[in-house]
């Protein structure tokens, strides 16, 4: 596929997977429950506890294993809802203008003022205790808290579009509101989408994290990255030298986001000729031996050296087939 | 202020000139071994369908050639004030002493650069303001409004701003502006195309007097071959990055000699003389990715012979005629083959269109 020829979506895309992979099968391989006393407290790293064990004895090798599947789901899922609902309501607030912009616009600027954190703690704190276990509930609740970025995004993009001669085009030759938005104006906004959703994914996985650290939803069930974080700070395990109990957590969020982000510059390149070509043009100058930018008013001389094979048409039309 | 130039002396000599797109294997092949050479006073006509190259060329030669664009051969000797120089070899700081100044370019869309928001006295002034630092502003003032009467526009519109201005005159203005240094190359990509008949009219027929007066040399792109039938001293015709012929105005148009220069000829209709059938080129410009071997256009050729698809003929002078300043890239007109009539006419030059 052309778009895993960037090196930025490869590498973004082979994390992504590896975090999957980690999520499908983790539970599966890990050797213990992830809350099981299976050894004496504070062990370090050996053969039979790879990554030691905790103040409890629990070992944090299969807590590791076990905490990827529930951030992955709701991390996805909490994004998917938000796209969702910022498409609705971010187009309809752009494609129908008016009294219904004006709505839109305020309902998703109060959502942006909202201080995420302390408004999702507090409507956690109301939930029932049997419901603060669901995974759907959990990303619904966080995906309340992210969809007006993409709003208000896709919004003004909505308001460009749909002055456009096609959509008027559209418009006058009779197609329905709902087609012209679904045919003319929702393809155009495929590529904000695309970055939208990962972005949003990426904040709800870290808003999830942050809401199991500090205890706010239940951190036990389900068992996350996220209480392991919280289990490391409360028992205070770089006090007592257990690094890796709060490091691999640590990092295993910090790659689950670099690789969204990856994501997100590649499909950003792969939509935008322009940052394709620069990078093309950079890398096959310092080939072809010129180290200077390539700057606009000033187009690079290339003389081939005088050894140089010349290629025959017929060689650059094998080459090009 | 011009160092002594005689009518006819070279001003630009384009040799060689390769541009591609991109690198290495995914490179496309924009402009190959093009020569063309401007005299000082001549209206150089570059023809060529969308895609020829035409205009890559022109920006190449001008070092304005966005990325991915890439000169990988060639040279472009100008022949300045201060002496001859290779605008290949030049560095950023030269070449912006030779723009505007020396060489200027006006491109198609060139009236939407005009800032909105300055009349166009300021913007006209501007550019004498960092220029001729010796003119003082009533001098500038009384230039810019001589600028605009060149162009064929009343001095009072200098208060005007652009969008004050129909499309037409806001490109007068533009060529006003680029002959406002007086250079000695003026570079003219689709300067009217988007200019209706009339106003592109009046528009060339100013050029023309401009040229005479003020005696600058002018490469004028566009594909309409018409047009620079009128307007062109000699008109090099472009097809898939190569020239392919190369003539006098009226001798490419009443005897042409490149199968593709007779193709686009019977592609237009003429208005006087007797009714001929309209031909046009059957097939379809070629992929610049994947041209065929051999000539490039012979796979459209209605003359093709064998030879065509394995030899890439080179812009020469006609074997038969050589003494004719004209030259054609088709393997009919070399030693050894044999020329059909159609491309043989050698028609009296000098009657009326």
């Amino acid at each position: 596929m052309r778009i895993l020829r960037n090196r930025k979506t490869l590498s973004g895309v082979i994390l992504l997977l590896l975090f999957v992979f980690l999520a499908v099968f983790g539970p599966t391989l890990a050797p213990y429950q992830p809350l099981a006393i299976v050894g004496k407290p504070w062990e370090g790293p050996s053969g039979s506890h790879w990554f030691g064990t905790t103040q409890e004895g629990y070992d944090v090798w299969s807590q590791f294993l076990n905490g990827a599947r529930s951030i992955l789901i709701i991390s996805f899922l909490s994004g998917v809802i938000a796209t969702v609902l910022s498409v609705i309501i971010g187009v309809a607030a752009g494609y129908f203008g008016g009294l219904a912009d004006n709505f839109l616009s305020m309902l998703a600027n109060i959502f942006l003022v909202l201080p995420a954190l302390p408004f999702l703690i507090v409507i956690n704190s109301y939930l029932p205790a049997g419901n603060k276990a669901s995974t759907a509930l959990m990303a619904a609740i966080i995906s309340l808290t992210g969809w007006a970025w993409g709003a208000r995004v896709l919004r003004s993009q909505t308001l460009s579009l749909r002055k456009r001669d096609f959509v008027d085009a559209a418009g006058i030759s009779g197609e329905r509101a709902w087609r012209i938005i679904g045919f003319e104006i929702v393809p155009n906004l495929v590529p904000v989408i695309a970055s939208s959703f990962l972005f949003t994914t990426l904040y709800a996985m870290g808003t999830y994290v942050a809401l199991t650290f500090v205890g706010a939803v239940d951190v036990n069930a389900p068992w996350s990255w996220g209480s392991m974080l919280f289990w490391a700070q409360a028992d205070q395990a770089a006090a007592s030298g257990a690094w890796v109990w709060f490091a691999a957590p640590g990092v295993a969020v910090a790659l689950l986001g670099t690789s969204l982000a990856l994501l997100n510059f590649g499909i950003d390149e792969f939509i935008n000729p322009r940052l394709r070509a620069a990078g093309l043009s950079r890398k096959g100058l310092r080939a072809v031996g010129v180290t200077r930018r390539h700057t606009l008013g000033l187009t690079p001389v290339v003389r081939p050296a005088a050894d140089a094979v010349v290629v025959s048409p017929a060689e650059i039309i094998e080459e090009t087939v | 202020m011009n160092s002594p130039l005689e009518l006819n002396d070279p001003v630009l000599e384009i040799s060689g000139l390769s541009v591609d797109y991109g690198f290495g294997p995914d490179a496309v092949h924009a402009v190959a071994d093009a020569s063309l050479t401007l005299r000082s006073g001549e209206v150089l006509g570059l023809a060529g369908e969308s895609g020829s190259g035409k205009s890559t060329l022109a920006y190449a030669v001008t070092r304005l050639l966005r990325d991915p664009g890439v000169i990988t051969g060639g040279s472009a000797v100008f022949h300045g004030r201060d002496g001859a120089q290779d605008l290949f070899d030049l560095d950023a700081e030269e070449m912006r002493e030779l723009r505007w100044s020396q060489i200027s370019v006006v491109f198609q869309s060139a009236m939407n650069s005009l800032n909105p928001v300055f009349t166009i006295g300021v913007q006209l002034t501007d550019v004498l303001r960092a220029h001729r630092k010796d003119m003082g502003r009533a001098e500038r003032k009384q230039r810019a409004a001589e600028l605009l009467d060149m162009v064929g526009i009343t001095a009072d519109r200098l208060r005007s701003y652009p969008h004050e201005l129909s499309g037409g005159m806001r490109q007068r203005v533009m060529i006003a502006m680029a002959l406002a240094l007086e250079p000695r190359v003026l570079i003219m990509d689709e300067p009217t195309t988007a200019l209706d008949v009339v106003t592109q009219r009046e528009i060339l027929q100013e050029l023309g007097e401009l040229r005479e007066r003020l005696g600058f040399a002018v490469l004028f792109i566009t594909h309409d071959l018409s047009l620079l039938v009128e307007l062109a001293d000699s008109i090099a015709v472009m097809y898939a990055g190569r020239i392919v012929e190369h003539a006098p105005a009226e001798q490419l148009f009443r005897n042409p000699r490149h199968p593709y220069t007779e193709g686009l000829l019977g592609s237009f209709p003429a208005l006087h003389g007797e009714r001929r059938a309209m031909t046009g080129i059957p097939g379809s410009p070629p992929d610049l990715r994947s041209l065929p071997p051999g000539c490039p256009f012979h796979v459209r050729c209605g003359y093709a012979m064998d030879a065509c698809s394995t030899d890439v003929p080179e812009l020469l002078p006609i074997h038969w005629e050589p003494t004719e300043p004209r030259r054609a890239a088709c393997l009919l007109h070399t030693d050894g083959f044999e020329a059909p009539e159609s491309l043989k006419k050698t028609a009296e030059i000098g009657s009326t269109l």
